[in-house]
């Protein structure tokens, strides 16, 4: 009875915060939002026996990518009046439309395909009795220890794209108020042909 | 008393066409973001609750990666919002229409 009024708590406070998150005017406040969200899913995990994905989700998704978010609106500004006018018209009853229809089919198809079992719980109990980190070890490292090593390669090249679309560049609007060359830096500055003889060319020039 | 599956995956669709209609709907590119992170977050509850419902681990394995990927996504596309916000000086994504000739 218990864990099903905590589905149920979890559930509610999990829709509404995502709902809340889609009608906040402010980006810092649907940040929080989202947040909430990530600590009800956590609890989801927990309650479906993966004590290692709720640890993970906290610590990765409330922790470090929310930060982020917060340190890009927090370096960006935030513009507390989102322009209301729609390039299409009708664009949002629309999403609304299409969105109400997305449900309905998700849940007619898993009420025909599921209905209402828990299926083999018991087995995953079973496995997850010497402790879920440890039995999931066991299938990270030996069945799919190949994609765990590609995923590392992944990160790199993610680190190494970011450093390269972070990077100041001479023909920036920042770069440019400041005089025009050797002034603003060191390295970066002085690689790129000449300031100014493309006026703006942030995103067309990765080299 | 066992929680039926059927319940997470109600929810998970809740959850997942909210951030479908934020990515429709709203139009400061950082909240667009937002709303792709909520939809793989949905995802990652179909997949750990069906784990459950076969009984296996498979499916936690896969949302690990699931939000590996997810971090390198962020990442990128945060540097590419930061890029965009020094060139045009706007988080909108009407204004971004750099493709377009």
């Amino acid at each position: 009875m218990g864990i099903l009024i905590l589905f149920w708590a979890t559930a509610t406070v999990a829709v509404a915060s995502a709902i809340a998150m889609l009608f906040m005017r402010n980006a810092v406040h649907s940040a929080l939002m989202l947040i909430v969200n990530f600590f009800c899913i956590a609890v989801f995990f927990l309650m479906l026996g993966s004590q290692f994905l709720f640890v993970v989700q906290i610590i990765v998704y409330a922790g470090a990518i929310m930060v982020l978010f917060l340190f890009v609106i927090m370096l960006l500004g935030v513009d507390p009046q989102e322009r209301l006018r729609e390039r299409i018209p009708g664009q949002r009853w629309v999403a609304l439309l299409l969105g109400a229809g997305l449900v309905a089919e998700i849940v007619v198809a898993v009420r025909l395909g599921l209905g209402l079992s828990s299926g083999h719980a018991a087995r995953l109990a079973a496995l997850n009795r010497g402790g879920n980190v440890r039995a999931l070890a066991g299938v990270l490292f030996n069945r799919y220890f190949f994609p765990f090593e590609v995923t590392s390669v992944l990160l790199i090249v993610a680190a190494v794209g970011v450093v390269l679309l972070g990077r100041r560049q001479a023909g920036d609007a920042s770069a440019r108020s400041g005089a025009s060359s050797g002034a603003t830096g060191t390295g970066p500055a002085q690689v790129m042909p000449g300031p100014g003889s493309e006026p703006g060319g942030d995103l067309e020039r990765v080299p | 008393m066992k929680t039926p599956t059927e319940w997470y995956l109600i929810v998970s669709a809740l959850l997942f066409t909210i951030g479908t209609v934020g990515v429709l709907v709203r139009r400061n590119a950082l909240v667009i973001f937002m709303s792709i992170e909520l939809q793989l977050n949905a995802v990652n509850l179909t997949l750990v609750a069906f784990s459950r419902q076969w009984g296996n681990l498979v499916g936690q394995v896969l949302a690990f990666f699931s939000m590996t990927v997810a971090a390198a996504e962020v990442v990128v596309g945060l540097a590419i919002i930061v890029a965009l916000y020094r060139k045009r000086g706007t988080a909108n994504v009407d204004d971004a229409n750099l493709l377009r000739w």
